[in-house]
């Protein structure tokens, strides 16, 4: 919440405008340093591993030659600073590393696997918002009431089934016992947009329970806060209606929280991702992690980790960069 | 609070605290017993606590012993037992055998020592380390701005994400799994203490300290420091739960504890092949292993309202 | 005539547990159209509650009217349905409150804010609206309404914002206007001018206003008739000279006596007294930096010379954000000064590092303006009195005594010691804090509106004693205060600061009687209830 900082005095809209500019490349260039940071972890990770990395890679029986190739493929052999550049160099130019177990290029991989986990993670998203908003705004209206300590109790219970636990419930009941929807397995909109949704339903629903629960909990919380506000005493002094003071003016109050947790909700997401699709057996970018590690596949390992740290970078630099239109008090 | 002041010398307490003193339980620990969340939460974690601990007493055999005439049985299957001395014995399989023939019921219980020593580890570990990080960044001006910037940088690689890339360069054991769930949470606890020592240090109490000259180590330890206990309780416990949660998906995905352990994550992982013939192999082991978060998680949020008010308030 | 609000034996019912069964008591007045009735009591007498009740916005199952009347023109708005209480709402009746920043909703265009008000209770054209918004913006003397509709509130200043306020409530001509302590939170010349402002406008549409607050000064600059509060009663109710002049309950005679007279009192002073700490250009800048952005720089404080001499009061009087604050951080060396010198007895201390600055430290002490956070709520306040004594190597059992002598000495029990803050009420605190500091042995002694958050009873007290204090231990006192009446009975000289920087130093006496530049006369001439001399009917 650092930027969450109030202007003290008013400026002219010009002027506001160029600071505008100014705010969103300084947003930008901030998010380099992070990235930078999590490159150089990904990088020293195996490096600083106690044990020979290559030998670790091998696994228990690995044989020297093979433990040589590995050496080899990674450059492991090369002083640690000369390693770095070429491997940021890499990176820059968008050379991810050649996977050791797939024998392909990573970035190849990625691209193949890519739209799996991206319809998953926006039709959990669309699910996500219909149900936590409104849970989170009726909860903080009847605060205290039953209904709000039945959207509690359902929010913690969120957090604490594990995804794979209810995954496999969902799939027991829905696929074999009713059998509504197919056990497991992936669709492509391409084959038409039933049968696509038919088969994301469930591990979406199953990916959207611990989000929903997050977001709820701080749609709550953050309408509770605004609620007790004195422009919320000015709102019903001036003879409006619960409903249009609820909406009007204590939801988007509420907003920059609400839509904070929904990005660092995201790592959650991303980590749901892995489990959901190994149980529903989606051939994503969190299978391929899991395949990757029991493969001791480092390079594609270090390529996804790259890649969703870059993807939760940049979905809060969007969020970040929503705030300035949501509250007209967040400096540029 | 109104009235004129009291009479000179003669004390009388500011009349809204005594009505609430009067209303509010003396200490803390009898709050903490009225609080019907931590009631519930520390009950079943104590149950659990002593089903780990003397997992060999009740009624269970050892765990690994594999039977291939009993596979798969369903729960409630009765059958003779051969122990090491020859003798026979009766036992029921309450839930079940799996594919190997081992009692699952041993194995639940006994997947419970994992599970808890993993959470309070984490939890213990990540705490000692952030608050200690927290403290001298959230002091020392110039080693903040590097500090955070590392702590930037691990949080924005998803945890469980880190967690898992951590356990394919170690092998797999109790302490390796212990360190990666660890790395990734230390982050959380280092941005919560620094933002309590940032909010305290403007205290004017502190500013008082400072005038009369106390040291900064003495600040930190004086006044500081007790403002960070009841927050990093309630997040220890809520670290603990996600631990274990973490713990149960990477024995999972396989990339846990071995699997020749019983863990709840190990026991689901090598149920989910036949799960849809027996899923008592998944059932078992998911309720206790939902349960165990599930209180942990309700006895965090019963801690938080107790404890922690001014959190209470903004978290809900 | 007609009153447009006559309250009738209303009680109002606390919740259990509280400090009292009542917020309010069997209370009844009524306010005519055309006239301003002041409510005014001290914190928790109940003034507030009043004007919620009428407003039908007491917090739900917290507040509870038991009994009673409120009429609005003669309609029982205690028995009117929820509905009935909303259409009535900025048509009938109006409230305005203390804090216009929190008051706003922040994410909404003030013209928007003013326009809601007319969305819900008529149906005008959009043009119409627009009209209707621009005049009523003129008539609260907003300057550009046009450009002011699509502002939003933290782009305004205080003043303005409680003018779009004032908008908002006047829009539909209400017959009655509450103002809860509306100017309470503003500057003391944007105070002088909203207070204009109200009597105007009250005055060309002969609204009826309650108007609650704890300042006489106010009152006796606004008020047509008085309603005095104390415990949730009435306890005195009449014409405003009359009951200003001549208070008839003891509670209103010790309230009115308590307000520090604008006569600065006769201080006989040493001018020979030796010079403990002096300043000599002293500037704080604060910038900011930041990639890709200029460097803002800001002026907290520009070439202040001050001196103090031993055992006596320097006042340093401005409005907020004028730097005052930023002098006294200076002097204690919580903030590090950007240029200039601070000198305590000859010796130069404002760019001492600290471990140099330890020796030093103890001879300079301050006391902060809210008593409620100034001690540390975990430690009992024996600990904290002694804290600085035992950093500079005294025993324990040795600084205790101390402590307990101290205590004797701001007039409180030796024996609670071992009490924690929370056990203290606000004055009590702050003479916890005066101890502290005494503990030290300062030679200066800085109070940073150290009675500002008191109320006017207990501040009386406290500024007692900080006197007293003053003259027992032979102390430079530092006084920083926005409040013109306290300067004018507590300090020997001081200095006026405006825009971070001094504009007037002088005797008292002078400033008060003489001012010479234009600020401190409009200062002067804004403060409240100026004309009157309060609590001379206490005079023999």
């Amino acid at each position: 919440m650092e930027h969450f900082k109030v202007r003290r005095s008013g400026t002219l809209a010009k002027r506001s405008q160029r600071t505008m500019l100014g705010f969103l490349v300084r947003r930008i260039l901030a998010t380099i340093p992070v990235l930078a940071m999590v490159a150089l972890f990904v990088f020293f990770m195996l490096r600083l591993t106690p044990g020979d990395p290559a030998a670790i890679l091998a696994g228990d029986n690995g044989e020297p030659h093979q433990i040589e190739a590995i050496r080899e493929a990674l450059g492991l052999n090369e002083p640690i600073l000369t390693q770095l550049t070429i491997w940021l160099g890499n990176i820059l130019q968008g050379d991810l590393g050649e996977s050791f177990f797939f024998n392909k290029k990573v970035t190849e991989l990625i691209a193949m696997r890519v739209d799996a986990t991206l319809s998953l993670a926006i039709v959990t998203l669309i699910i996500t918002l219909a149900v936590a908003i409104p849970l989170g705004v009726l909860a903080a209206y009847r605060h205290g009431s039953w209904v709000d300590r039945l959207v509690m109790g359902f929010s913690v219970l969120g957090f604490s089934v594990p995804i794979f636990v209810l995954g496999y419930f969902l799939i027991f009941i829905f696929s074999v016992k009713l059998n509504w929807f197919p056990v497991q397995g992936f669709k492509s909109i391409s084959d038409g947009f039933w049968p696509f949704l038919h088969h994301l339903i469930l591990p979406s629903l199953t990916l959207s329970v611990i989000y929903i629960a997050l977001i709820a909990r701080m749609t709550r919380a953050s309408v509770i806060e605004v609620l007790n506000e004195d422009y919320i005493r000015t709102a019903y002094a001036k003879g409006l209606s619960n409903m249009v003071v609820l909406m009007r003016h204590a939801l988007h109050n509420a907003a920059v929280p609400i839509v904070t947790i929904t990005g660092i909700g995201v790592a959650l997401l991303i980590g749901g991702v892995v489990v959901t699709e190994s149980v529903y057996n989606i051939p994503g970018l969190g299978r391929l992690t899991v395949d990757a590690v029991l493969g001791r596949d480092y390079p594609t390992i270090q390529a996804l980790i790259l890649v969703f740290s870059c993807v939760y970078v940049v979905i809060n630099l969007l969020i970040d960069l929503s705030y300035t239109l949501l509250d007209p008090r967040i400096r540029y | 609070m109104s009235a004129p002041e009291e009479s000179p010398i003669a004390l009388e307490v500011d009349s809204a605290a005594s009505a609430a003193a009067v209303s509010r339980p003396r200490t803390v620990l009898q709050m903490l017993v009225r609080n019907p969340s931590v009631c519930f939460g520390g009950v079943v974690l104590v149950v659990m606590l002593l089903t780990a601990l003397l997992a060999p007493f009740l009624g269970t055999i050892d765990p690994s012993n594999i039977d291939p005439i009993y596979r798969n049985k369903v729960p409630g299957t009765e059958r003779m037992l051969r122990l090491d001395d020859g003798s026979e014995v009766p036992i029921t399989h309450w839930m079940g055998t799996d594919m190997l023939g081992r009692d699952v019921y041993s194995r639940v219980i006994y997947g419970s020592q994992i599970s808890l020593v993993v959470g309070l580890a984490v939890a213990i570990l990540s705490i000692a380390v952030g608050l200690t990080i927290g403290l001298v960044s959230g002091y020392i001006r110039w080693l903040d701005g590097i500090v955070m910037r590392i702590m930037d940088g691990l949080m924005a690689i998803p945890g469980i994400l880190l967690a898992i890339a951590l356990m394919s360069l170690f092998n797999a054991g109790l302490g390796t799994v212990i360190f990666a769930i660890f790395i990734p949470e230390i982050p959380r606890v280092v941005r919560l203490v620094r933002s309590i020592v940032l909010s305290i240090r403007e205290e004017p109490y502190v500013e008082a300290a400072i005038s009369v000259g106390t040291s900064v180590p003495l600040i930190l330890i004086r006044h500081v420091l007790p403002n960070t206990i009841a927050p990093l309780i309630v997040q220890g416990t809520y670290i603990c739960a996600s631990a274990i949660l973490v713990e149960a998906i990477l024995s999972f995905l396989g990339v846990g504890i071995p699997p020749e352990i019983p863990t709840w994550g190990n026991i689901m992982a090598e149920g989910r092949m036949l799960f849809r013939v027996f899923p008592h192999n998944l059932l078992y082991p998911g309720i206790f292993l939902a349960f165990t978060i599930l209180a942990v998680n309700v006895l965090g949020d019963g801690l938080r309202d107790t404890l922690d008010p001014r959190m209470a308030k903004r978290l809900g | 005539m007609q009153p447009v609000l006559k309250i009738d034996n209303l009680s109002v019912q606390l919740p259990k547990g509280a400090d009292r069964q009542h917020a309010l008591e069997y209370v009844s007045f009524e306010v005519h159209p055309g006239e301003i009735l002041c409510l005014v009591g001290e914190s928790g007498s109940g003034k507030s509650v009043t004007g919620l009740s009428v407003m039908g916005l007491l917090p739900k199952g917290q507040l509870t009217p038991v009994s009673g009347q409120i009429l609005l023109q003669d309609e029982n708005l205690l028995e009117a349905s929820d509905e009935r209480l909303r259409d009535l709402r900025c048509t009938g009746m109006s409230m305005i409150f203390q804090e216009p920043m929190t008051a706003l909703n922040p994410v909404m265009r003030c013209g928007d804010q003013i326009d809601e008000v007319l969305r819900t209770h008529i149906r005008l054209a959009p043009k119409e609206r627009t009209q209707r918004i621009l005049r009523i913006m003129e008539e609260v003397r907003l300057p550009e309404p046009k450009r002011l509709i699509n502002t939003y509130p933290h782009q305004l200043s205080g003043g303005q914002r409680q003018r779009i306020m004032i908008a908002m409530a006047l829009v539909l001509e209400p017959v009655l206007l509450i103002a809860d302590e509306p100017t309470t939170a503003l500057d003391v010349t944007t105070q002088a001018s909203i207070l204009q402002l109200i009597r105007d406008i009250q005055r060309d549409h002969q609204t009826g206003v309650l108007f609650i607050t704890h300042d006489f000064g106010v009152v006796a600059e606004i008020a047509d008739r008085v309603a005095v509060m104390q415990w949730g009663k009435v306890v005195e109710f009449g014409e405003a000279k009359q009951v200003l002049s001549n208070p008839q309950h003891a509670y209103t005679r010790m309230l009115i006596g308590s307000v520090p007279s604008m006569t600065p009192s006769q201080r006989e002073r040493d001018a020979s007294a030796q010079v403990v700490l002096n300043t000599s250009g002293l500037s704080k800048t604060y910038s900011e930096r930041a990639f890709f952005r200029s460097t803002r720089t800001v002026h907290a404080v520009q070439k202040v010379d001050l001196e103090v001499r031993r055992g006596e009061t320097l006042g340093i009087v401005g409005e907020s954000g004028s730097g005052k604050t930023t002098v006294a951080r200076c002097i204690a060396r919580l903030t590090d000064p950007s240029s200039g010198e601070i000198f305590l007895d000859g010796k130069e201390i404002g760019r001492l590092r600290t471990g140099q600055l330890r020796p030093y430290r103890r001879r300079i002490q301050i006391i902060f303006q809210d008593p409620y956070r100034s001690l540390n709520p975990r430690r009992v306040v024996g600990d904290s009195i002694i804290e600085g004594a035992t950093n500079y190597g005294l025993p324990r059992d040795k600084a205790l005594e101390r402590a307990r002598s101290l205590m004797e000495l701001v007039q409180l029990d030796p024996n609670v010691l071992d009490r924690f803050p929370h056990q203290f009420s606000g004055g009590q605190r702050q003479r916890i804090c005066i101890a502290r500091a005494l503990t030290m042995e300062p030679e200066v002694l800085i109070a940073d509106e150290a009675v500002s958050a008191l109320d006017v009873s207990v501040q009386a007290q406290v500024l007692k004693l900080l006197d007293d204090v003053r003259k027992h231990f032979n102390l430079a006192l530092l006084f920083i205060t926005h409040d013109l009446r306290v300067a004018a009975q507590i300090c020997d000289t001081m200095a006026v600061m405006s825009q971070s920087k001094v504009v007037e130093y002088g005797l008292t006496r002078d400033v008060f009687t003489n001012p010479q530049h234009e600020y401190t006369q409009s200062l002067l001439n804004a403060a409240p209830g100026k004309g009157w001399d309060f609590g001379a009917f206490l005079a023999p």
